[in-house]
Parts: structure tokens; sequence; C-alpha cells
């Protein structure tokens, strides 16, 4: 990963993606360096890289947000994959993550992201975006705005009828 | 109905934005086709035979006279001068130029419009009874309930991109006129000893793998409405299948978990939401219910004289009251039906002028208001009895005076191979040619009531698999062919129809259906409708004459 928008600022990020080997079986953990590894090697290895630090934990579509649990709010990073995104398993991840485990540390979104998935991203809870390497960053990072106003819950809102001001 | 404040413009006119900016950037090469079909996808906007296919929605199929007029002018200066009304109750432009959308989605913003979720893979426009608030037989009016659900499903965050479409539908009358058994999720509103809550259904549906919706929750107490609907779709948008577009309807989970697996992982769900933001607040559903108050209607004493006398002496007025006046909660008024189901036109369409016109009658008759019904009619609601026989004239001359509701002319039709690229076949022009066959009235009112609905593929638009009789267009080797099915139904007891047999082409189908209606006129009993018959005596002698040898003259 290069360059990021984090916090609504286009950043650097430096971790190195862990993806399992062909076998199946985990990546081995560079000593050095930031690192994302995926959450079954997490929930297998946690001692081990809580002792080495300085990693984030990444989770696939169909990873479930209940094996880690509460445990999230030990980590600063969650990353949720996005193969395509139309594959919206992600966002749910996102709000369980913020909304039931109480997560608040840096939560990204890597794969298929651009501006149009920036604003619903957000809403569920993501702050940060690894935004296809094929897209301009200064474009996307517009996309967090295209709307302003939002009927529902989410991360960042009440729904709109606890906020509205009857006539 | 409802009126937007600056919060609800402010969303639809950032929509506008948005997509203005999507077309902009899909037609410089900046977004590809893939990343710009599911996003134009959620703003109704499909690549279709011949040209871009727009389909606006009409929420909970309520439209007002201004909103009509937009339509029509839409129709006269985007497109070729008429539009399709949807089995959804929405609206579809089949010819606007995919460059000039931005345009027409900003003419639509200033009427409170918009073409949001009208498409794609997410919650769709939930529908209703057309009748709701001025039917006799309601218990509960279900308006407002929509409108709490459209605010709710409007842009949510976390379900734009589920396994596939979702539906939701909800009735609120002792009759099931919003077919709730055929959605992803029915929702019955129900008063119970003063208590408003409801009854709700999961996983039924049309579509390749008909199935109707199972009991999941016998009572919900209106204040838990969202949380539940989000406890569902977080168990769907998570669960559900991606890797087979055919098996990613939420009935497929539904049937794959059992009901008893999926109601517990749904409860096991809300009972972290219930309680929380997504609790009603009594505040909201007042505010939302105020819009949906009775109009001012006249105090009058019952029936209306003059229209009782013209229904007594005028054969051709008495027919078109029994078909397309329907009986409303306050007396001396009337729900009126304006067929768009004439012979030779196709199911569903209104041209600029008949809207305009149509338009023209709600502000004259009906408090500015119009209804569109999931079986592709228009509908003035509240109407007094003393003004229908000018109604009747003035739908005559619009050409929606055709007194066909419920009877086997009043297709429920796709628009078909002619213009959609999904289709195997032609909807159009059969239902054409089984119109012809009833031409004579007499004839035709003397059938009663049948459901026809025909769809053009297996996506089932035209609802097939719910028509008393109902043809699927499939496709042979290339070719068109048509299967046609008995015994579906809609309604509290809505049944999937049985196939009778091998399909037929296109020019045998009219035979088909008059032999079919044959074998049902020579087994009924005095009076008895098609689906009782059918009932009766089942699918053998339907089969047996369909597909019986011809007598051979040698």
């Amino acid at each position: 990963m290069a360059k990021i928008i984090k916090d609504r600022q286009i950043v650097e990020a430096n971790e190195t993606l862990l993806r399992p080997n062909d076998d199946g079986s985990f990546a081995s953990v560079p000593e050095q360096g930031a690192v994302l590894v995926p959450l079954k090697q997490y929930l297998s290895q946690r001692e081990m890289l809580q002792v080495r630090g300085n990693f984030g934990v990444y989770f696939a579509p169909d990873d479930e947000v209940e094996s880690l649990g509460a445990d999230a709010t030990n980590l600063v990073l969650i990353a949720v994959e996005f193969p395509a995104f139309t594959d919206g398993r992600g966002f749910s991840i996102g709000r369980l993550l913020r909304e039931r485990y109480g997560f608040n540390g840096e939560l990204r979104a890597f794969g298929d992201v651009f501006k149009d998935t920036l604003n619903y991203l957000a809403r569920c809870g993501f702050n940060s975006f690894a935004v296809r390497e094929d897209k301009d960053l200064a474009d996307a990072l517009l996309g967090l705005d295209d709307f302003t106003e939002f009927y529902q819950a989410g991360v960042t809102h009440s729904p709109l009828f606890r906020r509205r001001i009857p006539a | 109905m409802y009126r937007y404040d600056e919060f609800d413009q402010k969303i639809v006119d950032q929509r506008v934005a948005q997509f203005r900016d999507q077309t902009r950037r899909y037609l410089a090469g900046e977004l590809t086709e893939d990343q710009f079909r599911p996003l134009r996808l959620q703003n109704g906007l499909y690549v279709q035979r011949h040209a871009p296919m727009l389909r606006i929605a009409v929420p909970y199929g309520l439209l007002s006279s201004r909103q009509l007029r937009t339509l029509a002018m839409i129709a006269s200066k985007y497109d070729r001068g008429y539009g399709h009304f949807s089995t959804r109750q929405n609206l579809q432009f089949n010819w606007p130029e995919l460059a000039k959308v931005p345009e027409i989605l900003a003419e639509l913003a200033t009427v409170q419009m918009h073409a949001i979720q009208t498409s794609g893979n997410c919650i769709r426009n939930t529908t209703t009874d057309q009748f709701a608030g001025v039917a006799h037989d309601e218990m509960v009016d279900p308006r407002p309930w929509c409108e709490i659900i459209r605010q709710w499903s409007t842009f949510h965050p976390e379900f734009a991109h589920l396994p596939r479409k979702f539906k939701i539908a909800i009735n609120g009358a002792r009759e099931d006129r919003a077919a709730i058994l055929v959605h992803d999720i029915g929702l019955e509103v129900v008063d119970r000893n003063g208590e408003v809550g409801f009854k709700v259904f999961v996983g039924g549906g049309l579509g390749r793998t008909p199935i109707i919706g199972e009991l999941v929750n016998e009572f919900l107490p209106k204040e838990h409405l969202l949380s539940y609907l989000e406890a569902i779709l977080r168990v769907y948008n998570r669960y559900g299948r991606r890797d087979n577009k055919y098996k990613a309807r939420i009935k497929i989970l539904v049937k794959a978990l059992g009901v008893e697996v999926f109601a517990a992982k749904v409860a096991q769900e809300w009972a972290f939401l219930k309680d929380g933001a997504l609790t009603l607040t009594q505040t909201e559903i007042d505010r939302i219910t105020t819009f949906f108050v009775p109009p001012t209607y006249e105090k009058l004493a019952g029936d209306d004289a003059s229209f009782l006398k013209l229904r007594d002496e005028n054969k051709a007025f008495a027919r078109w009251v029994e078909r397309n006046v329907f009986p409303h909660k306050v007396p001396g008024y009337a729900a009126v039906t304006l067929s768009l189901k004439p012979t030779g036109v196709p199911p569903g369409d209104a041209t600029a002028d008949q809207m305009e016109g149509v338009a023209a009658l709600a502000e004259q008759y009906s408090f500015g208001e119009v209804r569109v019904s999931h079986e592709q009619n228009l509908i003035l609601a509240d109407v007094k009895q003393s003004d229908l026989p000018l109604i009747w004239e003035a739908a005559k001359k619009l050409g929606f005076a055709t007194p066909n509701i419920g009877l086997i002319t009043d297709i429920v039709c796709c628009p078909g191979g002619d213009f959609c690229s999904l289709a195997n076949a032609k909807s159009i022009p059969v239902a054409e040619s089984i119109q012809k066959l009833f031409d004579d009235l007499d004839y035709l009112f003397d059938l009663g009531e049948i459901d026809l609905n025909i769809s053009g593929c297996m996506n089932s638009c035209g609802h097939h698999h719910v028509g008393h009789i109902g043809i699927l267009g499939v496709d042979k080797n290339g070719s068109e062919w048509y299967q046609v099915a008995l015994g579906g139904r809609q309604g509290r007891d809505a049944q999937i129809g049985k196939v009778i047999g091998p399909s037929f082409a296109q020019d045998e189908v009219p035979a088909v259906i008059g032999k079919i209606i044959s074998v049902f006129l020579e087994n009924r009993q005095a009076g008895e409708p098609f689906i009782d018959v059918f009932d009766r005596i089942g699918i053998e002698p339907f089969k047996t004459r369909v597909y019986a040898k011809e007598p051979s003259h040698g």
C-alpha cells in the first residue's frame, strides 16, 4: 500500500499485506516493519503478534466479526477487504466492529475502493481508504461528501428522525 | 401524501449532483463499464435493447397531479411521448439518452421525485395496496409505514450492495392487494386491541424459484419496525449467497437454513439492535402520519341517487362501475381504476397527453392525487359518486375506461423482448393476441374474474407465477416459446401456478387460452369463478384438452 486517505488526509501507509501461502498456511511474519495479517492468523498467533507489535488485522468478506469480538479494542488497525465493491459484506463488518465491539482504531477499506463507495463506507465506520491505484486520490476524497445528510442510523449519525425538529 | 422538507430535498439534490458526476466520468472513460453498471442501476438506469431505460420511483404508488404532469413533460421532452407503469408501481421511460439522464433527474427533483434504488441489488421501492387509506376493508393505513420504510431504506449505507435485489410490501386491509406473500419481506399492519404492530413474512418471491413467504414474527410492535428490518437485512447481507445470482435472493437463504433457524438468527441479531437508536419515536410516527390524514371529504348521506339511476339505466356505465369502481370507506365516495389495458396498447403504457388528462381529472375530482397499482393501472382514490358519470365520460375520451379490471383482458405484462434485454421472448404481442379473443364485452363479462399474467422471462416481472393463467416466455434453441401455468393466485392464499406441460409457439398461444376457457365454461357451475372451477376439477381436464391430438379428417 502506498498513499491512502485517512481521516480526510492523503497520507502514506506502509503496512505489508501478509496473504496466506498458496497451500493455505500462514505467511511468516517478518521481524521488522508494519504488517497486516489475516484475521485467522491473528487468532492463532495472537500472543506472538502482540509481543511483536506494529501490526494490523485484515478481514475477508466472509470472516466473522464475532470470532474477534471485544478483542477488537486491543487493536489499532483493522482493514477490511472489498474484492469487488458490490460485495457488501464489508459494510456490515465495519458497523459491527464499531458499534458492537467498540473498535475505535483505524478502520481501513482496501481492494475495490473508489470515490463512489467512500460515503457509504464512512457511514459504516471506515475512516481510512486504500483507494484503487488507477484512481485519483484527490478526486476520490470528494466522494466522502457526496451526501451530507442521511436518514439512517450509522456509525457517524443518529437517524434523521431523531434530529429532525417537527414543524 | 408525504411532502419533502429541507432534509429530504437536500438528499435528492445531492443524488442528482452525484449521478451527474458519475455519468460525466463514465462518458470521459474515468469509470469503467463494470464500475458504472452497478452505480447506474442503483439509479434505475438500464441499458436496453434499443436505448437506456430509466425507471422512476413512485413511492408506494402515490403521485400528485403535479408530479404526473412532470412525468408527462419528461415523456415529451426526453422520450417518445409515453411511459410504462410497472408492476412495482413505478414508471419506466424506454428511450432516454444516457447523457440527458442527469437533466431528467434534476427535473424530477423539482417535484420531489427521483430514480433512487429502482434497480440494483438494494432495497427497492416499497409497495402497498393501491386503495390504502380509502379501502372499505382496511384495518390500518399502511402508507405512513411505507414512508417510514422509504426513508430508512433510501441510501442505507450498509445495504447498498446486497447479494440481490430486495423488495418489501405492506398490506393493511382484509384482502391482500399488495401480494405481500411473494415479497422478500411482506408486512401486514395489524391492530391488536389498539396496539399497532406487524406480522412479518420473509422469503417469498417470484423469479426462477417462486416461493411463498414464511411467517417469522407474529406480532412486532410498531416502534421496533426499523430495528427488526435492519436485523433481517443484516443477516441477509452477511449470509445470503453471492456465488450464484440465481440463488442469491433471501428466499434461498430462508429455505437453506429453514425458517426456524433463520428466524432465530434474526432474533439473535435483533437482540443487539432492539431499543437502540432505530426505535421509532411517537413524535416521528405522528409527524409522518400527519401527511396521510384523510382529505376534507364532504358529508354525504350515502349512495348518490343520480349515480345509482344512471347505473340502472345505462348498461355500459353499469359495467364500468361493476369492474372499475371500488367501494370507499367514506359514504358517497368511490375509488376509480383507470384501465391502462385497452386492447392493442402495451399493458401499462400511457402517453404524455393521457398523463396530463389523468392529472387534470385528479385535480378536478380527486384532491389532486393519483395512485399506480401493481396491476399497472391508475387510480383516482377519492371521488364523489355524483361525479362518476363525468369521470366515466372523461376516461372514455382518454381511452382509459375499458371496463375490464380483474377480467382476463386486464393483463399484467412486462415490457418483454420488444424492449428488455433480459427477456427470452416478447410479451406485449402475446397480450394483444389474447385481448383480441375477448373483444366481445358480454362474453368477457360472463367469464368473470380471471387474472392473466405474462412474463417475457424467468425474472417474472409480469408476475406470471401468481396469475390464474400464467404465461412465461422461454428460449428454446434461440426461438421464442411460451409455457402456460394454471392455478396461481395472489392475496392471502397466494399460490404458485402449475405448469400444464410443454411450451407453445407464439401463434399457438391464443388457441391454447381459448381451449382453457372452453374447459372452464363446460365445467362451470352457475357463475363460478375460474379459479374455483380449477380448484374443483384440477389441472388434468385442461391438460387433456390443450394437448389433445387434432381429430384427423382422413
